[in-house]
């Protein structure tokens, strides 16, 4: 029979209680974990890390249905890391919700390490998918959304883009395909930190407006601040029914590249890839602590 | 000395896109026909097309829902099916071959090939099936990109029995698959000189005939040339060849093909495809590899701007023909020159 895994009894059901305080800590936990995991490797994705760090929060302890004891579980929501540089920060949470031990991330980035900068999903649990090369991830959650829909399932499959990626055109390819099959099910939220690895995303290519270029496409469009966690928890909630919902889903989440550390902040570009000095380092995870133990 | 060949006098294109025939469907369209024999036995078969519904007018029919049309979007298409892969689904990606590994070779080998995804392309229309439509829509380079992917099977079928055989033994797998269709070539199995049935294992390659002084491997529209080219040198020259029919290339068949290269020490390779990089390079590789004494020569198409035409002239002006096959058997036998 197709898809029979059985989940197990620790099942996270969608919408499991944590407040908004605690999701804001989450994130800022990723940003540690980011910069330490990073010195670790030797170099590393920063900036566009710290920018959908609240996004990753809220789906994974707050939004998504997942079972860490069974990662293949057919009626699982899927989550598909479209902007696949960025899986420093996702590995953390992971291994943190039990899909693997914690001492992976010790291994983080050496040769024959499950985990590296772009996920894999042959190597790590708890991956739904591949990725690395822009582009592709939207037409893979398209076909996972498909198939919960010939499957009967109400699962819903996400995709976390970067604003970057939708200068590929196979992104459109995929949006007319999702809102020509009306698949409800499938949710892209685009990290719109307004830079690509060069330089702001607009002055490479002009992506806006975007939310006016998802609606043509047919979806439905939700824009907000990509930061503001009450906002994405209610955007969430909002979304239309897996099962009966006939428009996929564009959250445009306008954030900040390099978010949660004045120094990313204020030169977003010169860190979207690199390594911190060890003296950098403590003063990063200096301003990074004295926030979370501000906000307890 | 050349063999006399009498080209049909007004050569003409073929329809070879529609199945709606219940009766033709099999000979005219086999990998339409096989894939809807799989899917009434396993109900994760689903196919999709880029703008090729016509090739699956049967299984449109008997199973509505488990088709999925993604519109003139070649790359959408192949990510798109390894999602449906990676849920549980075996999804068949009917395209025109043109358009199919080339237009995405790197969705096959990212989100199919190294996600082990069981994912299956059908190149309709390969090599020069679409003839004077233009070069753009010649597929004389996949397999050269193809067999780079290394866990994709790479089979190009020599008719329609084949094309059935080979399809019903890939849906005993769970590997990614690129099924490369040659359009209305000779038939091969069933028919003489061989009768045989085709039967193939993964990796194999059947032996069409045993002889001596040559080797001859082909795939798709080369076999049947092939095995009627060897029947002639047999009758006219006292040439004896080992035929292979290298319906896969990767994984292929490397001890049968070492084995009969160090036998003959020549090998013959004939394929509607580049020189560069398909079957013709596979045996040069093997023979490197083996360290074997052996002279080679290809019938295949060659590495420049190619001419326009319809199929049948085409295949004359590039020799793929039997006559064509015969003489550069015999030059390679005799040592001798086939410019």
């Amino acid at each position: 029979m197709l898809n029979d895994t059985k989940p197990t009894a620790a099942v996270l059901e969608r919408g499991r209680h944590v407040t908004d305080a605690e999701l804001a800590r989450k994130a800022d936990w990723i940003r540690l974990k980011t910069i330490e995991l990073v010195a670790q490797a030797g170099l590393g994705h920063y900036s566009s890390t710290f920018s959908c760090a609240e996004i990753v929060a809220t789906l994974y302890y707050h939004v998504l249905r997942l079972d860490p004891g069974a990662p293949a579980w057919a009626d699982r929501d899927r989550f598909l890391l479209g902007k696949g540089h960025v899986a420093t920060g996702l590995w953390p949470v992971l291994a943190d919700l039990g899909y693997y031990p914690q001492d992976w991330l010790g291994q983080f980035g050496q040769v024959g390490s499950p985990l590296n900068d772009h996920p894999n999903m042959k190597l790590a649990p708890g991956v739904d998918f591949s990725s690395g090369s822009l582009g592709h991830n939207l037409s893979v959650g398209a076909g996972m959304a498909m198939a919960g829909r010939i499957a009967r399932r109400d699962y819903r499959a996400f995709v976390l883009t970067g604003d970057g990626e939708l200068q590929e055109g196979q992104v459109w390819e995929a949006a007319m395909a999702a809102s020509h099959y009306k698949l409800g099910n499938l949710v892209a939220i685009i990290d719109a930190n307004g830079f690509s690895g060069s330089g702001p995303t607009s002055e490479a290519m002009n992506i806006e407006p975007l939310g006016a270029r998802f609606a043509a496409f047919g979806w439905l469009v939700k824009e907000i601040n990509g930061h503001d966690i009450p906002t994405l928890r209610a955007t969430f909630a909002s979304l239309p029914d897996p099962v009966t919902g006939k428009q996929p889903v564009a959250i445009i989440a306008r954030t900040h590249k390099g978010h949660g550390l004045e120094m990313f902040e204020k030169q977003p570009q010169a860190w979207h890839l690199g390594l911190l000095t060890d003296e950098q380092r403590t003063d990063a995870v200096a301003e990074i602590t004295a926030r979370m133990e501000l906000a307890e | 000395m050349t063999e006399t060949h009498v080209p049909t006098p007004t050569p003409k294109m073929v329809d070879v896109f529609s199945d709606i025939e219940r009766e033709t469907a099999f000979k005219v369209n086999p990998a339409g026909f096989a894939v809807t024999e799989l899917a009434a036995a396993d109900d994760r078969i689903l196919t999709l097309t880029a703008d090729l519904s016509n090739t699956l007018a049967e299984f449109r029919e008997k199973f509505p829902e488990r088709y999925i049309e993604l519109g003139i979007a070649e790359t959408n298409s192949v990510s798109f099916a390894a999602g449906l892969a990676a849920c549980g689904y075996v999804p068949y990606i009917y395209s025109m071959a043109p358009f199919g590994v080339l237009k995405t070779a790197e969705q096959l080998r990212t989100d199919v090939d190294y996600n082990h995804l069981p994912v299956r392309l059908v190149g309709r229309l390969s090599g020069l099936a679409m003839g004077y439509f233009g070069t753009s829509h010649y597929a004389v380079e996949d397999i050269a990109i193809a067999r780079t992917l290394n866990n994709t099977l790479v089979i190009a079928p020599a008719d329609a029995a084949s094309t059935v055989a080979l399809m019903k033994l890939v849906a005993t797998t769970d590997a990614p698959a690129y099924i490369r269709i040659a359009e209305a070539p000779e038939q091969v199995y069933g028919a003489p000189p061989s009768d045989m049935e085709p039967r193939y294992e993964i990796g194999k390659w059947p032996r069409l005939a045993t002889g001596g002084h040559l080797t001859i491997a082909a795939h798709g529209m080369g076999v049947g040339l092939a095995v009627q080219a060897a029947r002639l040198l047999a009758q006219r020259d006292g040439i004896e060849a080992d035929v292979f029919d290298a319906a896969f290339l990767r994984p292929f068949d490397e001890a049968a093909l070492a084995e009969s290269a160090a036998k003959t020490g020549k090998v013959l390779t004939v394929e509607d495809h580049s020189v560069v990089g398909g079957l013709g390079s596979i045996v040069a590789e093997t023979v490197a590899r083996h360290r074997l004494r052996a002279d080679l020569d290809q019938v295949a198409l060659p590495a420049v701007d190619l001419e326009v035409g319809v199929p049948a002239e085409l295949y004359e002006h590039y020799g793929l023909t039997v006559a064509g096959v015969a003489a550069k058997a015999r030059d390679l036998v005799r040592g001798g020159s086939t410019s």
